[in-house]
């Protein structure tokens, strides 16, 4: 291997270990900058309500319909396999647990991060190409008190509140197709589910939902900032902002479930 | 012998390769208007910004009000910011909010003062430049002209010492030149403040400026009243005065 070769390799590596440093730098300025302000309660809260009813509230009908489908395959595909090894008894442990544990956090927060991760870096992109960002700064009003708290609070809340939402619709769609494929009984699936999950598990869920939250306004927002190029520019935003979170999501879903279930497996 | 509100003392700065601004130094005389003159791509926007904190030097010293930006933490700078008024060369106003809203969004969360005092303020600033009609609007609703009024508005609402004008008539018709033009003059006295123009409205300049500075490849290269610049030998002043093609300046 030629010494020119070697040398365009180290540099490559290089400038991608600079990018890589200097992306979760900017996210985590981002986060600090954004904690210090909430801390000291400098938080337009009107907008944040209103942030809770466009990045939330909106999110509702899709986040119900996709966590639906998903307990009712999860269900339709394990409730005649336990029917046939006699464990039917099993199947509403096994949906709920899994909804509370996993699919209700994990779907809510890609189904948010495709829609509001997208929307927050749309968003804030275009006001980056048309000076809008730069005209907050020189009105002395900081852009991540001014836009990213109310984002960020925002999906800190409404993320957990969807994720419970989530959870207990794909439930009731495996609980509806357990009876109607496999004829288990909705006492016996409520009653296998109540020994299964515990409050614990909730709690949990609920944790890794705000940690989702956080990744979502945080990554959409760093992407929205830090646009340039035009309307290219927010394009790349955009796209660079769904992939990321998603990735990030599920990259934290795993090593969450680790610390927090792994000791008690 | 008039004042100095704002200095621009050796500055330098790049943007990558490029070089924008090299030993560059220029007063902003308290009290009057000063317009900085200079080719496209001259860097003239970029003084704009360096007076108001949103860029730094890379050497050199940037001073508005006696406070030296350069060595100032973003929070003081924003203190600093509202004392100055920052008119965008395309509005730059938030397109989620009306027009009032957005006049009225400085004195909100700058200010204490109570809804009914900001919007009396925020009629009376969109008054003085002829929009008061336009307060539920959307700056969707708006024409470019209109736009930039409803811009000089937000930047005069919360009565700066130092409003920054960023090519104010830049694609308008000769009449709204002239009626911008005019504005920007009795805005300033209404003020009685000191403000900075950017321009290459050369009839423009001649109606409203009280000092020009000339940009050129980076540095102030003339500096004067309006009747200095334009008895300047130098030949790129002279030039640029002109709207010649033949001269020194590169095309």
């Amino acid at each position: 291997m030629s010494e020119r070769v070697v040398l365009r390799m180290l540099d490559s590596f290089g400038r991608g270990t600079i990018g890589f440093l200097e992306y979760v730098g900017g996210i985590a300025e981002i986060g600090g900058e954004s904690l210090g302000f909430i801390a000291r309660l400098r938080i337009r809260f009107a907008e944040t309500l209103s942030q809770c009813y466009l990045l939330g509230v909106q999110s509702l009908l899709i986040v119900l319909l996709t966590s639906l489908f998903t307990g009712m395959v999860f269900s339709l595909e394990s409730a005649v396999q336990a029917v046939q090894f006699g464990v039917g008894n099993l199947v509403g442990g096994a949906v709920s647990f899994t909804s509370v544990r996993e699919l209700g956090p994990m779907l809510s927060a890609v189904v948010v991060a495709g829609r509001v991760g997208a929307a927050i870096a749309a968003e804030l992109g275009s006001m980056v190409v048309t000076e809008q960002i730069e005209a907050l700064r020189a009105m002395g009003l900081p852009p991540v008190r001014f836009l990213v708290v109310p984002r960020l609070l925002s999906l800190l809340i409404m993320l957990p509140l969807l994720a419970i939402f989530a959870d207990v619709v794909s439930i009731i769609g495996g609980m509806w197709i357990a009876n109607s494929y496999a004829h288990i009984g909705y006492a016996d699936f409520i009653t296998s589910a109540r020994q299964t999950i515990d409050f614990d598990d909730v709690v949990k869920g609920l944790f890794k939902s705000v940690v989702f939250g956080a990744i979502i306004a945080l990554v959409g927002a760093y992407q929205g900032l830090s646009t340039k190029g035009g309307a290219a520019g927010v394009g790349r935003s955009t796209t660079s902002a769904v992939v990321v979170s998603i990735i990030l999501i599920f990259i934290s879903n795993f090593v969450m479930s680790y610390i927090l279930y792994g000791s008690s497996q | 012998m008039p004042g100095i509100y704002a200095r621009v003392e050796d500055v330098a700065l790049s943007f990558g390769e490029r070089v924008v601004l090299k030993n560059c130094s220029l007063d902003i005389v308290e009290g009057a208007i000063t317009c900085v003159i200079g080719l496209s791509g001259a860097g003239k926007s970029t003084i704009l910004r360096l007076l108001d904190g949103l860029l730094l030097p890379e050497a050199g010293h940037v001073y508005v009000a006696g406070k030296d930006l350069c060595h100032t933490p973003e929070s003081e700078l924003n203190e600093i910011r509202q004392k100055i008024g920052f008119s965008f060369q395309f509005a730059a106003l938030l397109d989620s909010l009306s027009i009032g809203d957005n006049v009225a969004l400085p004195l909100r969360e700058n200010t204490g003062m109570p809804e009914l005092e900001i919007r009396q303020t925020v009629l009376e600033a969109l008054d003085s430049v002829g929009l008061d009609y336009t307060y539920d609007s959307l700056p969707s609703e708006l024409s470019g002209g209109m736009l930039k009024r409803a811009g000089f508005a937000r930047a005069i609402v919360t009565r700066p010492e130092l409003v920054l004008y960023d090519e104010p008539t830049t694609g308008l018709d000769p009449i709204v030149t002239h009626l911008i033009t005019g504005m920007i003059v009795r805005l300033r006295q209404k003020l009685n403040g000191t403000a900075v123009v950017i321009s290459h409205d050369l009839q423009s300049i001649f109606m409203m400026a009280d000092y020009v500075a000339m940009l050129f490849e980076g540095a102030i290269i003339a500096y004067g009243t309006l009747d200095e610049i334009r008895a300047s030998p130098n030949p790129i002043v002279q030039q640029f005065l002109e709207g010649s093609e033949v001269g020194p300046i590169p095309i």
